[in-house]
């Protein structure tokens, strides 16, 4: 009777403690997109003017600009308290790592382009932020809210996916990390237009 | 400081129409209280609104809590709903919508998840626990009406009983 009883209550608690450990020794923050692995949608789209960066309105960048570089892909916005949080972080690592070839890219979500030119010209610009009016290129992310960032290896398929503030420690683990891959093939590189 | 560099920044060649839709996209993202009210452009037969309805009420808001993008006024569900206008009148099924999404934001996008896999818990577990709930109600009902007709011996009539 007890250790029928026993064998009962490990049968059902037996699973559920291994589901909360195996659960609790994930970082919440690195999210399983479905865009892992696969390649990160191509876009073109219009720049946020800046004189720093000397981008005039008209211009335009395309993530396939940069095919061969590992992207930092940032969706930002300037009513975003994490956002301004991150921000140092990411544009010392931006700074730190363009010799290496990374580049980083913001792209803005559902914010107007005069309070992002403001809030950069305040927190300061190292490096191009796009517009995304209908948050088409958002949504081909899935974007689920912001920051959110996607790490693009070199071959221009997504390697990771993070919710939430950067810090420079989880940037440059993942970049180190992808700068070690050895670098893609030219042949392989055709498919991204 | 860095230098925007011609691999990488491209200029439009044609302002004036790059210039327009610059434009529209300012005014779209100045004010999304228009945004939404033009946002219904794309015009679709009775049946394809019905589709389009029910393809809104099973997406999750991915900006909200528990809530479909068809009952969330959030600026990405309206854009959302926009995408599947887009794609059913483009004579994409609905089920091809709905993989539209499944593919971007995974199963997690819908609200009622497929009964396949790890996801057929979420089905079996309450008939399971119903089953089993009422098996030991019946098992305990039997003991205890046994016990109250005095057939059984008195030291294990009782479930607290050793």
């Amino acid at each position: 009777m007890k250790w029928s009883r026993a064998a009962l209550a490990m049968v059902i608690a037996v699973p559920v403690i291994a589901l909360l450990v195996r659960s609790m020794g994930n970082d919440p923050r690195i999210i399983r997109s479905t865009l892992v692995g696969r390649d990160a949608p191509p876009f073109e789209l219009a720049v946020l003017e800046s004189e720093v960066l000397q981008m005039q309105e008209g211009d335009t960048i395309r993530l396939s600009d940069y095919l061969g570089e590992v992207v930092v892909l940032n969706f930002w916005a300037s009513w975003c308290g994490p956002c301004r949080i991150e921000h140092p972080a990411l544009t010392a690592v931006a700074d730190a790592y363009r010799a290496r070839g990374v580049r980083f890219l913001g792209v803005l979500y559902q914010d107007q382009p005069e309070s992002a030119r403001r809030w950069l010209d305040q927190l300061g610009e190292v490096y191009p932020t796009v517009l995304d009016p209908a948050s088409r290129v958002a949504i081909e992310y899935g974007v689920a809210g912001i920051p959110e960032t996607y790490f693009i290896a070199r071959d221009g398929r997504v390697a990771h996916k993070y919710f939430g503030p950067l810090s420079v420690d989880t940037l440059v683990t993942h970049l180190d990390a992808l700068l070690a891959e050895p670098a893609p093939a030219a042949e392989s590189m055709v498919g991204n237009p | 400081m860095i230098r925007a560099s011609g691999r990488w920044l491209r200029r439009s060649p044609r302002s004036a129409p790059g210039a327009l839709a610059i434009l529209a996209a300012l005014l779209m993202i100045a004010s999304p209280v228009n945004a939404q009210a033009q946002a219904p452009e794309v015009v679709l037969d009775s049946v394809q609104e019905e589709q389009a309805r029910a393809l809104a009420s099973e997406l999750r808001c991915p900006v909200c809590q528990g809530m479909s993008i068809e009952d969330s006024p959030t600026e990405l569900a309206v854009q959302m709903k926009n995408i599947i206008r887009e794609q059913l009148a483009a004579g994409r099924s609905p089920d091809e919508v709905r993989q539209y999404f499944v593919d971007r934001y995974g199963q997690w996008v819908l609200l009622k998840p497929e009964a396949s896999g790890f996801n057929l818990i979420v089905y079996v577990l309450p008939w399971a626990v119903l089953l089993g709930g009422g098996a030991v109600i019946v098992v305990g009902v039997r003991r205890w009406t046994r016990s109250a007709g005095g057939d059984d011996q008195p030291a294990a009539s009782t479930p607290s009983g050793q």
